[in-house]
């Protein structure tokens, strides 16, 4: 089991990488190398051309920018994972990342590859469409945004072009005192979810419901967010009936069927994932918990 | 060597090796084939069952999914190099050998780099981190219970030696 021959390029600038690109024949991009080299390995991809992100210094950033954090593509999970502004500002990133893979993996993994790389069970892209996050990609024109919401084209498609990459994402910050909770559904730690759902609340003194964000994965071809569910809490009172009320939504979700677990089963998961993720987030609100 | 091939330098153990390696081969080939470094296992090859661990950078990686000319111009410690010396066994090599953690041995390396990097974080981990830090590294003998018991008397004994 050895990668297919291939050239290797490990250009130190975007704009090079750019040049590359749109250059090559038959071109695969190599960020973290924790989905690419398996495929490599297994010989599922033969790419004439291996471009190496790696050396691209420019793409490995976290920081704060007007209340939304800014990560580079190539910054690692790790990163998140030991940030003080993610522990602070996106606690739900802080308990998604956990989730993603091991120590190992999350040591080299990268933001923009797992976004690429678009698994419909991924952590990164299931918090990011929860959060609103916008995605910047450079390209031979030039860079443009694309809203996480316009991000997936199709399974395990972004909608982006062949010569362009992933340069990094913003994702804004929920205020202060909103809760959260991210919770999956897998055999085994670090195996991938075969439902998640990640959930974003804010609540007046009252416990009304004031603003919601309900994100599933793993279930559906891509990350899905599930407005109905969101417009349904909104101005309601918190509580487990009505949470478990408004997730039965997710039972008609159009899921995925494979060996892991048949659709129904995964609808299912939904709308326990959603209820658990929904419940937990109510439990933070406001600093409870 | 078939394909196109490039000049690396890199520093294994605390060791320089400056060699000309194909640019398709993984850093656990290049280790083992190349250099001759068996002590890194191959057991999947697609990053599922740990054995290939080791620390790049100080930092634990699968080295199956990594390729050799990525590790041009850094560190690595694999498992032969975490002894002190050739008579000397590391305080999680020894406790690994007292508490039953391991039976033929073919996830030991990964263990123990994995736990490396684990306790060198964690120097006091309660059980379930522990059950958490190696989730990444199968085992097919154990059953776990003794590779636990061996990293929580290694933590104690890494502690004791401070």
């Amino acid at each position: 089991m050895k990668p297919p021959p291939f050239h290797y390029h490990d250009p130190e600038t975007v704009s090079d990488a750019v040049g590359l690109l749109s250059r090559l024949e038959n071109p695969k991009l190599l960020a973290g190398g924790q989905s690419l080299m398996p495929m490599l390995n297994m010989r599922y991809v033969l790419p004439d051309n291996v471009i190496d992100l790696n050396k691209i210094t420019a793409l490995s950033y976290l920081r704060e920018e007007n209340g939304a954090l800014m990560a580079g593509a190539m910054t690692r999970q790790r990163d998140l994972e030991f940030s003080d502004v993610v522990a602070k500002r996106h606690p739900l990133i802080k308990e998604a990342i956990l989730n993603v893979g091991h120590r190992q993996t999350r040591n080299r993994g990268t933001v923009g590859g797992s976004l690429c790389h678009l698994d419909p069970s991924a952590e990164i892209p299931t918090v990011a469409l929860a959060l609103d996050a916008t995605v910047t990609v450079a390209g031979p024109k030039g860079n443009r945004d694309i809203a996480m919401a316009d991000f997936p084209a199709g399974y395990m498609t972004p909608a982006i072009e062949p010569d362009e990459l992933l340069i990094g994402i913003r994702i804004p910050a929920w205020p202060q005192g909103h809760g959260h909770g991210f919770v999956e559904f897998s055999r085994r730690h670090g195996d991938f979810a075969i439902a998640s759902a990640a959930a974003l609340l804010e609540e007046d003194a009252n416990g009304k419901i004031t603003r919601a964000s309900l994100t599933i994965g793993g279930v559906s071809k891509v990350p899905t967010r599930m407005r109905d569910v969101e417009k349904a809490l909104v101005g309601q009172i918190a509580s487990e009936d009505v949470f478990r009320a408004a997730c039965e939504e997710c039972r008609k979700m159009d899921a995925l069927e494979d060996v892991h677990a048949p659709a129904n089963y995964r609808q299912h998961l939904a709308t326990v994932m959603s209820r658990r993720a929904l419940m937990a987030a109510h439990g933070r609100v406001g600093g409870r918990a | 060597m078939s394909g196109d091939t490039r000049n690396i330098t890199v520093t294994i153990n605390g060791k320089t090796y400056k060699e000309e390696v194909e640019v398709r081969f993984t850093l656990a080939d290049f280790m083992r084939q190349q250099l001759g470094l068996t002590g890194t296992h191959l057991g999947c090859e697609h990053g599922v069952c740990g054995a290939c661990t080791i620390l790049f950078d100080g930092l634990s990686a699968r080295s199956c999914l990594m390729l050799a000319v990525q590790a041009d111009g850094h560190e690595i410690l694999t498992v032969e190099g975490i002894a002190p010396s050739a008579d000397e066994l590391h305080p999680l090599q020894e406790a690994f050998r007292d508490n039953h953690g391991l039976q033929c041995g073919f996830c030991t390396p990964g263990m123990l780099t994995t736990l490396i990097e684990f306790l060198r974080d964690n120097p006091d981990p309660t059980e379930q981190e522990v059950r958490i830090g190696i989730s990444g590294n199968l085992c097919r003998c154990t059953g776990y219970q003794g590779i636990v018991a061996a990293a929580l008397d290694a933590a104690k004994r890494l502690r004791d030696a401070k």
